[in-house]
Parts: C-alpha cells; sequence; structure tokens
C-alpha cells in the first residue's frame, strides 16, 4: 500500500488547470498547421493562422487560450495499492480547481444551480469520474469544457436495424446543425454502445484520445475516417465561414450493449480542446 | 482588401458592408451576454432606461477572463450569439446597430437586421487571447453583481471581425457554407 498526501492531489489538479488552458496540446496545433495548409478557402486560412497565433499568445503570455476556461471535468485512475490520506479525494480535487481557476486568472463559468444559476464564484464544482486500476498511482486528466462546443453535443437511442448508417447520420446531423456554434474546426467524440450515460460518458473520454492516433480497430478506424471525410463535406469551414476543414478529426470509442439498443452519442469539442494529465 | 471601421457606427458604413467583408474595428463597444440581457428587457419592460445610450452602438457578446496582473482585460473571445436572439429585436428596433458574437441566428435577428439596418459581425471563436491585446481600456458601467457577465465598455483597436449578416440580410455563414459544400460523396444527403 502507498500512501499519498491529499494535498498532492490539489496542487497537481490546480497546475493542470492552468497547463491546459494556457498550452495547446502540440497534436491540434500540429493539426491546425497541416489545415491551414490544406484549406482552400481565403478566409479559412486566415482565421487558422489566427488560431495558430492565438495558441502562441496564449502559451508566451500564460493566459487563457479561450475566455470560456470550462468546467473542469477530471478523470481519474486510482492505483488499488493507494491509500489517500488527509482530506477526501473529492474536496482535494476541488480544492485544486478553486486555486487553479483563481490564480490563472481564469474565467468562473459555474452556476449553484441549473434553474436558480447563481455563480459559485471559484469554477467549482468539476465534474469528476473515477476509475479503479491497477498498481499503486493515481493519474489524473483535466479537460475543462466549454459550453460553446458542448451545448452542440447530442445522444440518440438508435434501434439496432439503424446500424452504422444511423450511427453517421447521428453524428453528421449533429455537426451539420451546430454550424459556426461550437468553434470549428472541431474534434468529435463519438460514443457508440453501453447504456444512454455509458455512450455520453465515452464519447467524452474519446475527446482525450490525441487527434492523429486512430482507433486500432481497423472497422472503426474506418468509420473515423469516413466520417470525417463527410463532415469536411459539409463546407461550414473555420469559424463556419465556409471551408473544407470543419473537423480535425473524429475520434470513436466503443462499448458492448444491449441487444435491443444502439446508443450513440456525439461530444463536440472546439478547435483548443484542452486536457492535460499527469501521474501522481 | 480589409476595412477599418469606428464605432458606434454611421448609417453610410453599414451599407457598405457586405457579407464576407473582412474589417478591423477600432473604438467603443459595450460588452454583454446572457444575464445583462435579461436584466436589460427587465428594465425595459419596466419603463426604466437602458444602462447606455444604445443607439448607433456595438454589443460584444462576451463574458471576459478576469485580468491578469500588469493586462487590461484577460481572454476575451466571442460566445454564441444564439442565445441572445430572443432579446436582440426589442434592443435593435431601439437603435442598437452592431453585434459581435460567433454562431448562427434566427429570422427574427435576421429580420429585424433588416429592417432597421444593422449588423453582425462574427470574431473569432476561441480566439480569446488574440482579442484580448485588442482591448485598450474597460470599465464595468453596470449589473456589476454579474461579474463576467457584467456590462462593460471597452475601448478596442483594430478588432479582426468578418461582417456575417449584413444591412440587406445576406448570410456569410449560408453563403460561406454552400461555396464549400460537396453533397454528391454523401449518400446520407438524400435522405435529408
Amino acid at each position: 500500500m502507498r500512501t499519498i498526501d491529499a494535498a498532492h492531489i490539489t496542487e497537481t489538479v490546480e497546475r493542470l488547470c492552468m497547463e491546459a488552458n494556457y498550452y495547446l496540446n502540440k497534436d491540434i496545433e500540429e493539426a491546425l498547421k497541416k489545415a491551414a495548409e490544406n484549406e482552400e478557402s481565403e478566409i479559412g486560412r486566415s482565421v487558422l493562422s489566427s488560431l495558430i497565433k492565438n495558441a502562441e499568445i496564449a502559451r508566451n503570455e500564460n493566459m487563457a487560450i479561450c475566455q470560456d476556461t470550462g468546467m473542469a471535468v477530471i478523470f481519474v485512475e486510482i492505483g488499488r495499492d493507494v491509500y489517500i490520506e488527509g482530506k477526501h479525494i473529492e474536496d482535494a480535487i476541488n480544492e485544486g480547481v478553486r486555486r487553479g481557476y483563481k490564480k490563472g486568472y481564469m474565467r468562473c463559468s459555474v452556476v449553484k444551480d441549473p434553474l436558480r444559476r447563481t455563480n459559485t464564484g471559484d469554477n467549482t464544482p468539476a465534474v469528476i469520474y473515477y476509475d479503479i486500476v491497477e498498481g499503486d498511482k493515481i493519474v489524473i486528466h483535466v479537460a475543462p469544457k466549454g459550453f460553446g462546443s458542448e451545448n452542440m453535443s447530442t445522444i440518440k437511442m438508435l434501434k439496432p436495424s439503424d446500424g452504422p448508417e444511423g450511427v453517421k447520420k447521428t453524428v453528421i446531423e449533429a455537426i451539420s446543425r451546430a454550424g459556426a456554434n461550437p468553434c470549428p474546426p472541431v474534434i468529435v467524440g463519438v460514443g457508440i454502445g453501453g447504456t444512454m450515460e455509458k455512450a455520453a460518458l465515452i464519447s467524452k473520454k474519446a475527446l482525450l484520445r490525441s487527434v492523429d492516433e486512430r482507433n486500432p480497430d481497423p472497422y472503426y478506424r474506418d468509420l473515423e475516417n469516413e466520417l470525417l471525410e463527410k463532415i469536411n463535406n459539409l463546407g461550414i469551414g473555420p469559424a463556419g465561414l465556409g471551408g473544407r476543414i470543419t473537423a480535425l478529426g473524429v475520434n470513436i470509442e466503443t462499448y458492448p450493449t444491449h441487444i435491443a439498443g444502439l446508443p450513440v452519442a456525439v461530444n463536440i469539442s472546439c478547435h483548443a480542446t484542452r486536457h492535460k494529465s499527469a501521474t501522481i | 482588401m480589409p476595412r477599418y471601421i469606428s464605432a458606434p457606427l454611421d448609417d453610410k458604413t453599414i451599407q457598405e458592408l457586405k457579407a464576407g467583408d473582412k474589417v478591423y474595428i477600432s473604438g467603443v463597444l459595450y460588452t454583454g451576454r446572457d444575464a445583462a440581457h435579461k436584466r436589460m428587457i427587465e428594465l425595459l419592460e419596466k419603463n426604466k432606461p437602458l444602462p447606455f445610450d444604445i443607439n448607433d452602438q456595438i454589443i460584444y457578446y462576451v463574458g471576459p477572463c478576469p485580468s491578469p496582473e500588469g493586462k487590461v482585460i484577460g481572454s476575451a473571445g466571442p460566445t454564441t450569439s444564439g442565445r441572445m436572439d430572443a432579446y436582440t429585436p426589442k434592443l435593435i428596433a431601439l437603435g442598437l446597430k452592431g453585434m459581435i458574437g460567433k454562431g448562427l441566428r434566427n429570422t427574427a435577428v435576421k429580420e429585424a437586421i433588416k429592417k432597421h439596418k444593422a449588423i453582425y459581425f462574427g470574431a473569432i471563436g476561441g480566439a480569446g487571447a488574440l482579442i484580448s491585446s485588442c482591448i485598450k481600456k474597460q470599465e464595468i458601467i453596470a449589473f456589476e453583481d454579474l461579474g463576467t457577465e457584467a456590462i462593460r465598455r471597452i475601448e478596442v483597436e483594430n478588432l479582426p471581425c468578418y461582417v456575417i449578416i449584413d444591412s440587406k440580410g445576406n448570410d456569410l455563414y449560408e453563403n460561406g457554407r454552400r461555396k464549400y459544400e460537396r453533397k454528391c460523396i454523401c449518400s446520407l444527403d438524400k435522405e435529408g
């Protein structure tokens, strides 16, 4: 059994909240540069070069890439040989979010109640998911999610007979309807299978995967590629102003499901798709 | 060629601008998003004045990050405009001439834009750090309790935007998309 001080978890979350909001991930920056080379639309190219410049300013000045510094979505993998000392892990994580958002001059966007809507003032609580894994370490992924793109996400309970065509239709329709709202070029997380909430959860987890890494199963790799091509045929383009690059990548995750069902969740994410990880 | 324009707007400039034009805006803007719009409409319903003279003004839909030390303002990109659609036609009827945001507007907003010769600009969604460098001054003028959603008077220099909906009702989102759409390859399009 390894003992980990809860304060260590707080410090790690604090740091990751700032890093995720300041520093665009390399895979995405590369994808934006490649997109700028391939984009046919002049306005589209000008938008992409502004996004690359924006990422440089944010990185050099330790400034948030986007003013919507998001709701902090946090995935925690806890080794089963770990004992956490000092504080409940949930409190330790939320304290890290509280400190990170304050210290990093990031916007507090969380309201205490969905209908009565008073801002909590410190961007807590985070949305936290726990997995128990083998080993004596804790892995923390911090993925701040803005709501320009989150609001465009969707879930559908398809029939098994809808098959792959039904899945494609669900994804394409969601991106088509979203238009300029989710700050394209987007990254699309697709969760197929499980139950209703499982599909939604794996569609979010899919966004943690690098944008240039395809699903290891050739069947889903091909589906990812086909969907990306069809999305880019929509013509929405960078910032929705028309162009060939509407998405940088499509990441599909799957889970076994029920004989009667085919849940499909589409979690749309903006061109920044922020996430940073650390191992304790 | 980009156009350099000043805010508040004048009718001649508005009429010259066309959907798809790139513009650099300098001058005074007012910020406002969901909660501020809700409050402004509540004031109007009670026959009370708005916190600023809205004639010829531009509202920028933004909820900025707090100002880091030594900076005027934090990251300050546009938020999704569609959430303001319910309130916008009323403000345009009162003299609001311009809006800066991102994303689609509904039919009622488009009709109001045409009828009152207003204009809708798009700033680049997600380019918050870049845009903050164009903001030279900021001052909260109303609803301070709303924090990031308070109404601010801001002074901008060369804020990069695109004309999305011009005063004749042309829409860059529709036109731009139509130009680059490739229908034939996607079998799903036939199913609608």
